[in-house]
């Protein structure tokens, strides 16, 4: 029974710690379904956290932290939008500033909140499902994120390959100038995107600071911005698919410190590094198949679109 | 009214000098407006971050001294950016580099000679290249991004980096700081005005700058590059090889950027500590690009950037202003310096809404 108890812990625990790579990834995917490569994930989530943050400790209410975390990672999306989709500039380029404005401006705002004390959300047991042995606290004993977090996998599932907006979202991601051909606005489309991409992180920032460690420290999100670009290719684009690699990862997050757990003499620098491990083994394995790379990534990913030229 | 880009027939070169420079008033535009926000005099804000600094003896030798490692990372940049290689891991690339060559320096503690400086400076450069011969190697055997290989490397070296000064390489004498032992007179680079820190690194880093620029302006090889990036259909077609244009990229910046990291600390810090760069290798992207991937562009990018990391230093000792404006400042830099390349290419104009209109 101590092993099953360790496992449904290392469970819990696995996705928990994936959590935040399942918005970030998520909202990536979207953007670029829509054939937009936005690098800027990793400032998009540290602002999402310092937002969320400092709204939490101003009011008091984690659930306004989360608000305000996914307005300001849209808002600095926005920054990215204008850039690469207005003024067509190299969107890898645009998107690394992007990261690098983040890190310094989050910083910078959260200069007066390092190691202030919050109170995080709290975990919600689901009455009923949480009684289910094993399955019951794996999936049910969590916080409000965590559940809409499975809420947000469905929605945009189906959104993306059940509803006419997902098909428009994707033709326009496939060959901008068909999709503008046929009428649809690409440009304000992949506005739209880069938006949902900057919530989603601004979210997954949140969850890091309200949640995971609720607390705020500079540089926090320590490249899962990266790693939920890594979970984009690793899933070939397809929603389901960053669910599991982003538990996958989580548990390899947590997998070290469960194994210093059980007294081996591990150092804990040395445990740090196996996520980025992971990240570069699993995208190598991956990505070695160039075709199938080619034939689930927009074709028209990464390139700007201007109307007239 | 509507903002509409009409492409230019041919690039604006009078824009190819103009755009570094609207990038850097931009910068300027925005700082005032963040200081006057803050509360904080803005005229004395600039005072204190553009030109303070350069007051003193000591403050022009620390503006070259941090100026070093941005240039030899940047150069290396450059390189791969031409040619679309986006190594964005130049600063694990200087980590590790710092770790190989501080390694020698520890391994012939109490021993060194003549010989132990040069052979510290080889190891961090071939410790760079190794790391970034890593992503070369997943990007044309696996076709792994090299953005984010090279990116999860800089973690992964920060972290080793950490092991090693809290572990095995800490100091006997440190007291249990997570530092190595100062490194041996014979393996430091000395300074060269007494007073101040600046050491021969410059002189390395201004070699470096003349080698690569010979490189990309006369070789051949150096002409493949500039062609692999601007025209890859016409690169493939006269046989260049990727794979080597790859390799060639992510090696020479891997070893400027490990050259940087084994200065930094042989130079400036004289051992190893758990952090070592103040982001140079992320800085050093700006860097790039604010020089507008050309060697000489790069120099004086890398002696404004440089300059930004003393601002910054001197508005938290004079106004008590975060140092993290300094990292804010970096990206609205690049921000600024992206937005106006477009200028280069397109004409921006106005349209009212009654001539959209006729015109539709």
């Amino acid at each position: 029974m101590d092993g099953l108890d360790s496992a449904v812990a290392i469970l819990a625990g696995a996705i928990r710690a994936g959590t935040p790579l399942v918005f970030a990834a998520l909202g990536e995917l979207v953007t670029e379904k829509s054939g937009v490569l936005n690098l800027g994930v990793e400032g998009m989530m540290l602002i999402g956290a310092v937002a969320g943050f400092i709204t939490t400790v101003a009011t008091g209410d984690p659930y306004l932290g989360i608000l305000a975390a996914m307005i300001a990672g849209a808002a600095l999306s926005l920054v990215f939008g204008f850039l690469s989709l207005t003024l067509l500039t190299n969107q890898v380029a645009t998107g690394l500033a992007l990261t690098i404005f983040g890190i310094g401006l989050s910083a910078f705002l959260g200069i007066n909140y390092v190691g202030t004390p919050i109170n995080g959300l709290k975990p919600l047991a689901i009455p009923l499902l949480s009684d289910i042995p094993v399955l019951g606290p794996v999936l049910f004993t969590h916080d409000v994120l965590i559940y809409a977090s499975f809420f947000l996998i469905a929605t945009v599932s189906i959104l993306l390959y059940r509803t006419r907006a997902g098909l428009i979202l994707r033709a326009v991601g496939e060959s901008h100038a068909a999709a503008h051909a046929i009428g649809y606005p690409v440009v304000l489309i992949r506005y739209l995107a880069v938006m949902f991409g900057g919530a989603c992180a601004g979210l997954a920032g949140a969850y890091l600071s309200l949640v995971y460690t609720p607390q705020w420290a500079e540089n926090m999100t320590a490249g899962r911005g990266w790693i939920a670009l890594a979970l984009v290719v690793f899933a070939t684009w397809q929603p389901g698919r960053v669910m599991a690699g982003a538990y996958l990862f989580g548990g390899i997050t947590i997998m070290g410190l469960h194994v210093q757990a059980l007294g081996f003499e591990i150092s804990s620098h040395l445990v740090a590094t196996l996520p980025y491990l992971a990240t570069i083994v699993v995208l190598a394995v991956i990505s070695r198949d160039a075709t199938k790379i080619r034939l689930n990534a927009p074709a028209s990913l990464g390139t700007p679109f201007h109307p007239a030229a | 009214m509507q903002l509409r880009l009409e492409p230019r027939a041919v690039t604006s070169s009078a824009m190819q000098y103009a755009s570094p420079l609207i990038a850097a008033g931009m910068t300027v535009i925005a700082g005032v407006l963040l200081f006057g926000a803050l509360g904080t005099d803005p005229i004395s804000a600039l005072y204190m971050f553009f030109i303070r600094p350069l007051t003193s003896v000591y403050g022009v030798s620390e503006w070259l001294l941090k100026a070093t490692p941005l240039l030899l990372c940047a150069l290396g940049l450059m390189v791969g950016f031409r040619a679309n290689v986006w190594n964005i891991g130049a600063e694990g690339q200087l980590t590790f580099g710092a770790i190989c060559g501080g390694g020698v320096a520890l391994a012939f503690w109490g021993n060194e000679g003549v010989w132990t400086l040069p052979l510290m400076l080889v190891a961090g450069a071939l410790g760079g290249m190794a790391w970034g011969a890593i992503p070369a190697f997943l990007k044309n055997h696996f076709n792994a991004n090299e953005i984010l290989t090279s990116l999860m490397l800089t973690y992964v070296a920060v972290q080793v980096l950490g092991y090693l000064v809290h572990g095995p390489w800490r100091s006997p004498e440190g007291f249990n700081f997570p530092e190595t032992r100062m490194f041996g007179d014979a393996a430091q680079l000395t300074p060269l005005v007494d007073g101040t820190r600046l050491h021969s690194g410059i002189f390395i880093a201004l070699l470096a700058l003349a080698a690569v620029w010979i490189f990309l302006s006369k070789s051949f090889l150096g002409f493949k590059v500039s062609v692999a990036g601007q025209a890859p259909a016409a690169a493939a077609y006269a046989g260049f090889s990727r794979k080597g244009i790859v390799w060639l990229s992510l090696l020479l910046s891997g070893a400027l950027a490990g050259l940087a990291g084994i200065i930094e600390v042989a130079g400036t810090i004289q051992q190893l500590q758990s952090v070592i760069s103040p982001g140079y290798g992320f800085a050093a992207i700006i860097v790039a690009f604010l020089g507008r991937l050309h060697p000489f562009g790069i120099l004086m990018a890398s002696l404004l950037m440089s300059l930004m990391y003393l601002g910054g230093e001197s508005l938290q000792m004079n106004l008590n202003l975060p140092l993290a404006v300094t990292g804010v400042f970096q990206g609205l830099l690049l921000f600024f310096v992206l937005g106006s390349d477009v200028l280069i290419r397109y004409r921006v104009r106005l349209v009212r809404d009654d001539e959209r209109k006729a015109g539709a």
